[in-house]
Formats: structure tokens, sequence, C-alpha cells
């Protein structure tokens, strides 16, 4: 069972039912549960997206894109059904956040979904969970019969003449399914390999309608900014950056764990004050801010940095799902890179070339240069794959595995040069022996 | 499926897949759940089970293979009763998942995609399963185990095993 | 759409709003490179060759997604894009074999054209290639893994294009593969169009892997000798010791009326050239009653004296002549002549299959109202009335199928069975099994038979209509129909029979009582002074002239290229006192019964005009050679000649003296005099020098035959141009037509198919037990 963790600083907007037993329907409506939904109702849908606007909630799969605005681009009359997604295939290496809610507040996914439905009129929503989760499809499985149960769900939903239906639905192992149109593709039955865009989701979604899709944190997030307002919300977090973020942090740290900070949290306070610091007393050689894909960030980069979407942007990486992965002194950088690129070779879907090739490629010259069998030239030529991979793939898994990469020869050239002429790696215990 | 008789899978099942693909707005919606649970009953995806899941959903076996050599959760032969999955990611890796993953190697005498020759365990080593703060973690089927260390690899074992007697089953055909 | 401009490489371009820039681009003559893209296939943005800048854009943008709107800038030419194109070639080369100088593609490859473009030529890739075995899927197809850059123009193709859907992408990333249907084979249409748009060696043919290097050989498109849509099939040839080979087929300048497609007979149903069974010598029966080889000189003298004695002892009507569906109309139309003036007989009559007479009855006198292979690719709207296209006339399929998919034109059929291409039918219409002759009257209003249906309402709010009919159709029936069809205004015909030329058969008169062009026999009009000593009243059809054999009747029969003893009901032992020639590529079994065989050139192996069912002329070129084999054409003028005739009075050559561009004229066969013909009869020169160049006669053709004057031009450009059966008024027709539908599916082409071991090859594979229970789809 997943440990939770807490710290004073913690701000517990999202996970404020956590460790409450609020999977009990029961429980969850004593603690304030489906008032939101129910407020949202009686409100309408131009009253729900404007507060949504005003929290300056950002979506927290990791691109941060505006909730409030992303929901009112679908069009209003449509002549297909609309629907809202749910993105709960959390698969980026580093972040475990919606584990915890859909392990502990199954019903503010169910509520948050609703709310979106009834912001854009969709009848229809989908909760879509990776394979890997299927004891917490359970749990959702079993909330969203409750909810059917009470008449929160269904032909009427709270007793209103609104219909909202909601349908649970599994992955069987997929990253690449994260992104929002191979999500769709997935939901469809199909290969998990995303779409052409345009025409994006709002316009043409699920089953060509309308859809809205959110992460699961971003939906969960939700019916929290209609209890406490937008205006509150919002107050909580940095500038353009509504409110709190569930911070995973895990790597070398002495107290991994998820925290809800807010927005703007200072990240080496994250590491040092609120995860306890690094393991054992080592020194911090790096941290990746928000997921494997985001590019490392060194000691020096993080005094000052502010974790929303702009400061990390701003500092040359990402804020990404959250996912904050300590790395100490003691770590082979070039490991990591290997491990890094080893599962975006895992993960692409293999539609495009620069993504398919390059990621083959790329794992291939960083085992054997891992190995001890690297050249001068492969450095370059490791860079220079990342660099004509960048930008050029046809969707962001390609730059998910070249930024890092990037960031990985750029930041540490010495380390790659001390794996050069025979040297064995000057840290790792398992060296992968290349296929040559 | 008209002819219920003619299905490969338990009732409980078969009566489930009748329902599935009835739930979605569209038929095919239900595939990537229908393949996983039939794996969970068969085993794996062998060619009758796609034969059937392509006739349940009405498109072709291809099609069907398409689909199904997408997803890393899927198989296409038999796995051991219990599929243990070491993460070796990135956040587990810092951890010492590679030393579990030894661990288990060593405990089982298998590698990577192997099945013991009882056919109770196989082992896989998987990318991320989402236990990242709680590292390292590893999944037995659906069951998650975290925190672990190569210590911990005995114990967990050994419950399995315990698991499997109390079923009275040792081999998964 | 309506136009607007933008702006390209600093070039002002104009195109519809909604156009896709890479087409824009290459119209206007700007090369946007691509291996996904394919013009009419959905659009997969995988490979990234096509990037270009826009403006106000961040990233690169892929212009084969992109749609023009007004006032964009482009641009595709820049230090950028170039390293961009060049980046994904090196990515590509990674794990791509260099196999090039043993692949099949070698010479033709998009990947070795952009890499040599774009010069990636440096390889920067030190790892181990990701390797495969090759895989044979089919006796037609097989996949390298290695090769394959996976651009999925072969799934989109099979599926989308082909209606098939046999061809699969699994596994992911770097692992991926193309899959058949089948597991490790492939179980469809064996139609090749895989291999045909496979930028790279991935998918190689069965019959041309490792054959030949593209360069070795010469490229010469010509028409199809197989079904009677008339596909334009470019033959690869190579010199060999007999002459000269053919190496492979297919549609490699997507010039024809078929544009980018071939079928399986098309594209590996060439190979009965080459068969070893084919005859290269004369045949004469021998004294022990064996055939045995002679000299063209004594084989001619023999058949002729035989002919000569037999028609000024018995006259023309002791004789019967059977033309051929695979012969050229110039050909065809010498055999009548022949037939006609020298034989002094109208017995003659070739295997039909379809009615096309009845088709030029019905239609007679109205011009304008048949329809050619192109228009099924354009026409708004279409009844297709029995047959089955998608088995015999691949290309109508083809052409059906692209229109309702590119331009949502909508598909009406009616059929007494179910046909695959239902699936792009806007409405489908089941007839009873007899129905096919109460269709005009259901159309019409009546539900006496067919009871009344949605499918007539939405019908007949049609516009315009091109309606298709299968051989289903004939005499009164086939009348009814199109007399239905031309009450209407813009209702077009199209008549479906088979073989390569059937509709040139019929067209040209080897009909027994139909002269070129559907004129009587009884009303010759001007054939009269054109042919002397021809009888006055029609002969007698192919069943009778066996009929009359078998009561001793007929003394002598000229058989050119058929082969009706292989017939049901056709009785060898008929012949038993006749005296029988027989010109053929094989000792078919009407050959073996025959007292003199003469070895025959394919259609391949000459010159000459074809007209498919459609009534779309075509030029035939000469490509191969085989020695020891003459075209038809020839060995009936020699024959004619061996008889005494003049053979000027069958053939008009050097009519005009011989001032003429020897050198030039020379090669009287091969496309290019061809072309200079034209220009050397503009110039008042006389091209025909020879009494063995069909252009003489189809000089003659043009002259005589109505519905046959063609834009020469064009025609010799290589274009398809149309012929018309409509004008001329019939009387009833006399004799017993025997029309017999060939039926012949993907893999069967009559008598000619069953020398092909390409399609038996492939018909035992599409047979076989594994795919017999997904074969029929």
């Amino acid at each position: 069972m997943p440990r939770l963790v807490s710290h004073p600083d913690e701000v517990k907007i999202v996970t404020r039912r956590f460790g409450q037993g609020a999977a009990n329907i029961d429980r969850y409506v004593e603690l304030g549960g489906y008032e939101a939904a129910k407020k949202c109702l009686a409100q309408g849908p131009e009253w729900i997206i404007n507060e949504m606007k005003a929290s300056n909630l950002r979506g927290r799969g990791g691109a941060g894109f505006a909730t409030g605005l992303k929901w009112s681009f679908v069009p209003k009359q449509s002549a297909k059904p609309k629907y809202v997604l749910v993105n709960g295939d959390e698969s980026e290496p580093g972040t475990c956040k919606d584990h915890l809610i859909f392990l502990h507040d199954p019903h503010s996914i169910i509520e948050g979904t609703i709310i979106a439905g009834l912001a854009i009129g969709a009848k229809l929503g989908f909760i879509y969970l990776r394979g890997e989760y299927r004891y917490l499809l359970e749990i959702m499985e079993k909330a969203v019969a409750d909810a059917y149960a009470k008449g929160f769900l269904g032909k009427n939903i709270f007793g209103s003449d609104t219909e909202f239906q909601v349908i649970t639905q599994t992955g069987a192992g997929a990253y690449e399914v994260g992104e929002e149109s191979a999500l769709m593709e997935s939901l469809e039955g199909k290969r998990g390999v995303p779409r052409i865009k345009p025409p994006f989701p709002a316009v043409v979604g699920l089953y060509g309608g309308p859809t809205v899709i959110n992460n699961a944190e971003t939906i969960a997030t939700v019916p929290h900014v209609i209890s406490m307002g937008a205006a509150a919300y919002a107050a909580v977090g940095s500038e353009r950056n509504g409110g709190t973020r569930l911070f995973g942090v895990s790597g070398h740290v002495e107290r991994p764990g998820v925290y809800e900070l807010p927005m703007g949290y200072n990240l080496k306070k994250i590491i040092y004050d609120v995860a306890g610091g690094v393991r054992g007393g080592r020194k911090l050689k790096a941290v990746v801010p928000g997921g494997s894909s985001t590019p490392v960030l060194l000691p020096e980069e993080i005094e000052n940095l502010g974790m929303d979407f702009d400061q990390v942007g701003k500092a040359g990486s990402m804020l990404g799902s959250g996912g904050v992965v300590v790395i100490d002194d003691q770590t082979c950088i070039v490991e990591f890179a290997l491990r890094t690129i080893s599962f975006y070779q895992h993960e692409s879907c293999g539609w495009c070339i620069p993504c398919r090739e390059g990621t083959d490629w790329l794992k291939k010259s960083l085992t054997r240069f891992h190995a001890g069998f690297g050249t001068a030239k492969d450095i370059d030529n490791i860079q220079y794959l990342a660099e004509n991979m960048l930008g050029r793939t046809f969707c962001p898994l390609g730059d998910a595995a070249a930024m890092p990469t990037l960031g990985f020869v750029k930041k540490f050239r010495k380390e790659f040069e001390d794996h050069l002429n025979g040297k064995p790696c000057p840290f790792a215990k398992h060296v992968e022996v290349a296929v040559v | 499926m008209s002819n219920e008789t003619m299905t490969i899978f338990s009732p409980k099942l078969a009566a489930r897949f009748d329902a599935l693909v009835q739930k979605y707005p569209a038929r095919r919606s239900a595939l990537v759940p229908m393949l996983l649970y039939a794996q969970d009953e068969i085993g794996y995806l062998s060619d009758a089970v796609i034969a059937e899941v392509a006739a349940r959903i009405g498109i072709t076996e291809l099609d069907v293979r398409n689909v199904a050599t997408y997803y890393s959760m899927l198989r296409f032969k038999p796995a051991g009763k219990f599929n243990v999955q070491v993460c070796t990611n990135i956040s587990c890796m810092l951890r010492g998942a590679y030393d579990l993953f030894e661990r288990f190697q060593d405990e089982l005498g298998i590698g990577h995609k192997g099945v013991t020759t009882d056919g109770l365990f196989s082992l896989e080593e998987v990318e991320c399963i989402g236990a990242c703060c709680w590292a390292p973690a590893i999944q037995v089927n659906y069951d998650f185990h975290d925190e672990l260390n190569p210590d911990s690899v005995p114990g967990i074992l050994a419950e399995y095993r315990g698991k499997a007697k109390a079923e009275g089953t040792v081999s998964h055909a | 759409m309506a136009d607007v401009t933008f702006t390209v490489d600093g070039k002002k371009l104009t195109a519809p709003a909604g156009t896709l820039l890479i087409d824009a681009c290459r119209k206007a003559g700007i090369e946007i490179p691509a291996f996904c893209y394919y013009p009419g296939l959905s659009l997969q943005a995988a490979c990234r060759m096509c990037v270009v800048r826009q403006e106000k854009v961040p990233k690169l943008q892929t212009a084969c997604t992109t749609t023009v709107a007004e006032g964009q800038v482009f641009i595709t030419d820049s230090p950028e894009i170039t390293q961009a194109r060049k980046a994904t070639i090196e990515l590509l080369l990674g794990n791509h074999p260099l196999d090039c100088p043993v692949c099949d593609a070698g010479g033709e490859c998009e990947l070795q054209d952009m890499t040599f473009k774009y010069g990636a030529g440096e390889s920067l890739y030190a790892e181990a290639k990701q390797h495969r075995e090759e895989q044979q899927w089919s006796p037609a197809v097989f996949y390298d893994r290695p090769r394959c850059i996976l651009c999925y123009r072969c799934i989109r193709m099979c599926g989308e294009g082909m209606d098939v859907w046999a061809l699969g992408v699994q596994n992911r990333g770097a692992r991926a593969v193309i899959a058949p249907n089948g597991g490790d084979t492939l179980d469809c249409e064996q139609c090749g169009m895989c291999i045909d748009v496979c930028p790279v060696g991935a998918l190689t043919s069965g019959s041309y892997r490792y054959k030949t290097r593209p360069w070795e050989m010469n490229h010469i498109s010509t028409v199809c000798t197989h079904c009677a849509d008339g596909c334009k099939v470019t033959l690869g040839v190579r010199q060999s010791n007999i002459g000269s080979e053919i190496i492979r087929a297919d549609n490699r300048d997507k010039s024809g009326i078929n544009g980018d497609f071939l079928c399986a007979k098309g594209r590996f149903g060439f190979d009965f050239v080459e068969n070893p069974e084919r005859l290269n010598k004369p045949l004469v029966r021998n004294a022990n009653g064996q055939l045995e080889p002679a000299s063209w000189e004594h084989a001619l003298r023999f058949a002729a004296g035989k002919l000569k004695e037999i028609r000024d002892a018995r006259g023309g009507s002791a004789i019967g002549v059977i033309g051929s569906n695979l012969t050229t109309n110039e050909e065809n139309y010498l055999l009548q002549k022949f037939a006609r003036t020298v034989l002094q007989t109208n017995n003659i009559d070739h295997e039909r299959t379809a009615d096309y007479a009845g088709f030029a009855r019905a239609l007679a006198g109205s011009q304008g109202r048949t329809a050619s292979m192109r228009d099924t690719a354009t026409a708004p709207a279409i009844l297709l009335i029995g047959g089955n296209p998608t088995e015999e006339h691949p290309l109508l399929a083809w052409n059906l199928r692209t229109n309702v998919r590119l331009n949502r034109a909508r598909l009406y059929v009616a059929n007494a069975k179910q046909i695959k291409l239902e699936r792009q039918a806007k409405a489908v219409l089941r007839l009873p099994a007899d129905g096919y002759p109460a269709l005009a009257a259901h159309l019409d209003g009546s539900d006496k038979v067919i009871a009344g249906s949605a499918f007539r309402e939405t019908l007949l709010a049609e516009e315009s209509l091109l309606v298709i009919l299968g051989q289903e159709y004939r005499g009164a029936e086939l009348e009814e129909l199109v007399k239905w069809g031309l009450k209407r205004d813009n209702v077009r015909f199209a008549f479906l029979g088979d073989h390569a030329n059937s509709r040139g058969a019929a067209d040209m008169g080897l009909l027994p009582d139909l002269l070129p062009g559907y004129v009587p026999v009884t009303a010759p009009g001007q054939f009269s002074a054109e042919y002397p000593g021809m009888p006055a009243a029609p002969g007698k059809a192919l069943p009778d002239i066996f009929a009359s054999a078998a009561k001793g009747e007929l003394a002598a029969l000229l058989v050119v290229g058929a082969n009706p003893i292989a017939k049901p009901g056709m009785d060898a032992a008929a012949l038993k006192n006749t005296f029988v020639i027989v010109h053929d590529i094989f000792l078919t079994e009407t050959a073996a019964h025959a007292d003199v065989v003469f070895p025959a050139a394919s259609l391949y192996e000459k010159s000459g005009t074809v007209t498919n069912t459609y009534g779309d002329v075509q030029l035939a070129r000469k490509a191969a050679d085989r020695s020891g084999v003459k075209p038809d054409f020839e060995i009936l003028v020699r024959l004619a000649g061996a008889m005494g005739v003049d053979v000027k009075t069958l053939v008009p050559f050097g009519t005009t003296g011989i001032t003429a561009d020897l050198g030039q004229s020379r090669g009287a066969q091969a496309g290019e005099a061809d072309r200079h013909a034209v220009w050397l009869a503009a110039n008042g020169l006389e091209p025909k020098l020879s009494p063995f160049d069909p252009l003489a006669v189809l000089d003659e053709i043009e002259r005589l035959v109505p519905g046959y004057k063609m834009d020469r031009l064009n025609l010799f450009g290589g274009n398809d141009v149309p012929s018309e059966p409509g004008f001329v008024p019939l009387s009833a027709l006399t004799a017993n037509a025997a029309i017999t539908p060939a039926h012949d599916g993907l893999f069967t082409s009559g008598t000619l198919g069953r020398y092909s071991p390409g399609l038996k090859d492939l018909n035992r594979h599409q047979a076989a037990p594994a795919l017999a229970k997904t074969a029929a789809d």
C-alpha cells in the first residue's frame, strides 16, 4: 500500500480527503462531496467555464494548458455527441500522483467528470486508467457503481433532468496512450497512435465528437475549485499558475512521497525541506523536475526556482507531471540517460521516422557507450541525433526523448568523456553488455 | 456472439464480454479491455482468443493482432501463474531496482521474460508502473509490492507459493 | 472551393482553398519529398520528409497535412529544411540494410534518390542493425522487414485502394512490422499493388525479384492481354538468346486509363510468354496422322493449297473461320476480310462472351450514349447491374471504389448475387435469380416481379447516370434496358464482356451476319464495293459451324487464336473430316486437332490496336520478341499470298509509291515508328511500305468502320481514344448467337491463363485450405 506522507508546508486541497476512507461514497458525501457538482448543475455551463478560467487551473498532465480555456473551445452546438475523457494513463516515469487520487478519492474524479460534462454539454464521460492500475480500476468501478446507485450518475443526475453517464476503461500497457489523441484511439479499440492535428479533440475527438480530455489530477481538482471558489483557488498558487500541485518526489531523498504544495513552491525546499534532503547525507548531483521527459537541472539551477509552469520553463526545463526525481552524486548520469532513453525506445509507437529510429539509435549508442565501447565522436553524435529529433516528430514523445538526452549530454559532457578510452563506468555496477 | 456454447471463455467472462461490447458508443471500444481480461483468464492471447475476440467485436483477426501487439501488457505466449514485473525505470533504478531484479533472477533461476519450469512464476523487467515514490516497486500480476529491497524477495515468492498451494494448483495450464 | 493566393519560396501560387500544400507545390513544380504521402490515400504525416517552414509557426510543418489559405507564406527550401530532411534520411539509414547492390529496388528506390539528393552520404551509424529474416507471404509477395521504412503506403493501398485490408502494422517502435492477414501468409487478391507503391525494396515481387537490374531493361507500355478492361501495362524486357524476354510487368508510368492500378493478371500473368510449351515452329500433320515440325514455307504452301482447293471445289460455304478475343483489331479486320473476300464465306464467328452486337443494336442511332472506362472514375452516379467487377473487371472495380471514396460518387448495385462492391454502394437491389429481364420494367414503375423499393426512388432522383451492364444481359432484355435509359437524359452505358479484345472482335465483324461496325451483311453499303466476292447471305455462327462439320458439310476450318474445342458441348470428333488450320501460341485442345498449326505471336509481341469493353481503343506496342513465331496478321497475309491473292487488295500498303523515310518506317511495329507514321502521313509521304504493317489496315478501318474515327495523335501517343458502336441502324440478328461468358476471375484468363505459371501459383495459393476459410470476405 503506497505510503502517505505529510509536511507542514502542504496545502491540502486535492489530497484533503486522502486517508479518510473517502472511497466510500457515504464518507465522500459526508466530507462535502458532490456538492460542487450540484452547484454546477444549478449554475450552468457558462458559469462553470468562467470559474475554471478564473481559477488559473492549468492542465496537470504536463503541458499546462489552461483548463477553462480548453473547455471553452468545445462548440456549443454539435451534431455529434460530446464527451469528457479523463486521462488516467499515468505513465511518465517519476509520476505516481494519480495513483493516490484513484486510491483515496475516486469520487473526486467522478465529480470532476460530471462538472466537465455539465460545462461542455456532454452526456458521457470516460475514465481511462492504465492497465497496470487494475486494483485502482476496481476501486473506480465500485465508485462509479455507487454513484449510479445514489443517482449521482444516470439519466437524471441529482434528480434533475440532466443525463450524465460514466464508463471506466482499462489500458493495456502503453505510455504513448497518454497523448490525448492516442488515448482516444486506444479507447476506440485501436493502436495507440496519435492523430493528425488539427482537428483538435475539442472539435473532433472521441468517435468524431467534440471531446474535452483532461488529466486525472486536473479533473480531481475541479470540484475543489468550485467548492472553494475560483479566486480562492487561484490565490493559493503563483502568477498565472492557480492552486496546488501534487509533487511526487522520488529517487535519492530521505522522505519520498507525493506532497501537495502551492504552485511556485521552491524546488530546493522540496528536496531539502519537504522530502528531507538527499538520502544518506550525500550531495545533490541533479534533479529531473517534472517526470523523465523534462531536462535535468543542476543544483545551481534550482536555488531560487519556483515550481510552476512558467518559472521552470524559464529555467530551461518543464514542470511536466510534477514528478521530481532526485539524483545524488553517486549516480552515473550516462546510465541514467540510458535508462531514460530505453524507456522512450520501448514506448515509441513507431509511427514516425525520427522518433522510431532516433530512440532506437540512441538506446543502442548509449548502451554501447555505457559499456565502455564509446568513442569521442559518439558524444557529438548523440547530441546530433537528439537535436534532429527535437521538434520534428509526429507527437511530443520524440521531444520527450530528445530533450532529456540533450540535457544530459550538454550538462554532463565531462561525465560522458570519463567513460571513454575503455575506462569502466566510474559508478555503475550494472553495465549491460552492448550487442556489437 | 450468438452461440454461447462456442466460447472458449468461462461463462462468467463470456457474459461479461456480451455486456462489454454493448457498453460503448462503438463496439470496437471493448477490444483492449477484452484482450486484457481474456489474457487474465486464459494466460495469454492464443490464436483461439484472437479469433473469438475478433468475432465478438466483428473485426478481422488481423485487426485484432494489429492492436494487441501494440500493448506491452498483452502477450502471445503463456507466462507463469504469477508474473513478477520488476520496474527498473529511473525512480526505482535510483533506489536499487537492478539489485532487486537480480535477486529475483537468482531466486527463480530465470531471466527477463523467463518462466520457471513448474510454470508458477515468470519474470519481467518492466517500465514505470506508477509507484515511483514507493520505489523500488514490483507488480506480481496486478498486485503492487513497494519499498522493497533484495531481501524482500524470498518473502514475496514464499507468499505466492503459499497462495498456489492453498489453491491446490502448481502449474498453470 | 474558392482560389486562394499564398507564397512558396517567394513565388505567388494560387490553388483552391483547402488544397494540400504538397499537392499545390508539386503542381507548381516545387518538389516536396515524401515517403508516406501518396495521392488519393489517407494522410499519415509519418515520414516527416515533407517538412516546410511556415511563417509565424514555431515548428516545421508537414506539407502533406497543411492546407493552403489566403496569404500564407512558406519556405520549402532552406538550410534548415535541408538539414531536417537529411537527418530524417540519416535516421532511416541507421537500421536500413545498405544492400542496395542486390536490392530489387536499387536504381528505382525513393530512399536512394532522397539520399542522393540530400547528401546523407556519411554513415553515422555504428550500432548493430536490427535484422529480421525475409518472409514470403505468397507466390507474388515477399517482405523484407529491414528494408521497410514503415511509410504505410502498402497498408493503405491494400485497404483504402483495394478494399482488401490484408495488411496491418504490428508491434510498436523499432520493432514495428508490416504484417499480412494470414499470420505469415497473405490472403488477398494478390494484385501486387503493395509492391508497386513500396518506395523501397521491402515488398518485392515473386516473379521479378533478383532477376535483373532496372536499368538493364527496356520499358515498353502496351495493353494488357487478359481481361476486357484494357489496362496499360509497362513491360520490362531484356535481350535473351531467343529474342527479348519479358522480365516484369507493372504500371510504371501510371499514364494509362488505369492510372495507379494493375491487377494480378496484368502484373504476374505475362509469363505465359516464356512458357516452354510455346510453339515456335509450324506443325503439319504427317502421313501417320501426327503433327510434326515443318518449315514456314511448307506449312503455308500446304495450308494455302488446301484452302484454295476446297474453296474452288466446294465453295466458301464449306469453309468456316473462328477468330480470337485476343488478337488486334487489325488482325480481326483482316481475318474477316480474308474470310469474306478470299475464302468467300460468311461462316465466321468468335467465341462470344457478351452480346456486343445486341448492345450496338440497342444503341443504334443514339450517339454519345456510351461511357468510356475513364467515365467510371468520374461519373457522379453509377448503376451497376449484374456482373462482378471485383473478380472479373478489376480496373472497373478500382475505378468505382476510388470514385466513391474520393469523389463521393453514388454507386447503385442491382444484382441477383451478393457482390463485394456492395460495400461501396449507396443502395443495393437484390434481384430474384431470374429478375434481370424484369428490371427495366421495374425501373419504369412495375412492381410485378421485383418489389417496389427505395432503391428505385433514390436512383431515379439522380440527374445523370452511368449504367454498367453485366453479361447477364443480351438480346431483348439488353435492348429493353438500354431503351429505358435512352428515354432519360444524361444516361450513358457501358457493357461488360471478357477478354482483352472481345469488343474488338465484334466491332471488327468476326460475326456471320455483321460486317465491321455491325453493318449487316444483308445491307453491306459501301462494303459491297470494297469486298468483292463476299457472299450476300449471312453465314453460320460458331455452333452451326461445328454442327455442319458434324454433318460432313464443313471441309475446312481456320481457327485464329481460339480454342473452341475446350468449351463444354463442343465435340472434337465433329472435325474428323474437316481440314483444320490453327494459329495459336500453344498446342491447345483445338490446335491438337489441326492439320496445320502456325505458331503465333502474343499480344505482347506485336503492334496494333485493341478495344476494351467500354469501346476505348488503345495502341498495343510490340514489347518482346521471340524467334520462330509470327503475328497472326503476317500469317494471314502470307497465307493469302500463298493462295495467289494480290495482297494489296487485302492490305492497302504502298498506295502512294515508296517516297518514305525508310529508316524510320523499317520498324513499323515499334512505337517510335508508329508515331513517326503520323508525321509522314501528314506530310504526304507513304509510311506503309510493308504488307505486314497493321497500320495500313488501321487506315482502312478508320475509313470503313462506323464508330472508328479516331484521334490518331492521341492513340499513337499511348492514350485511349473512344470508339462508338451506336449509330448504325441494325436489322434484327439472324444468326444463332451463342454467347458464353467466360467469367474469368482474378487468376484465370481463358486458355491463355492456363499457360501462366504465375497465375496458376496464385490460384493454388488462394485455394489452399489454410486460406480457404477467410478467402471470401
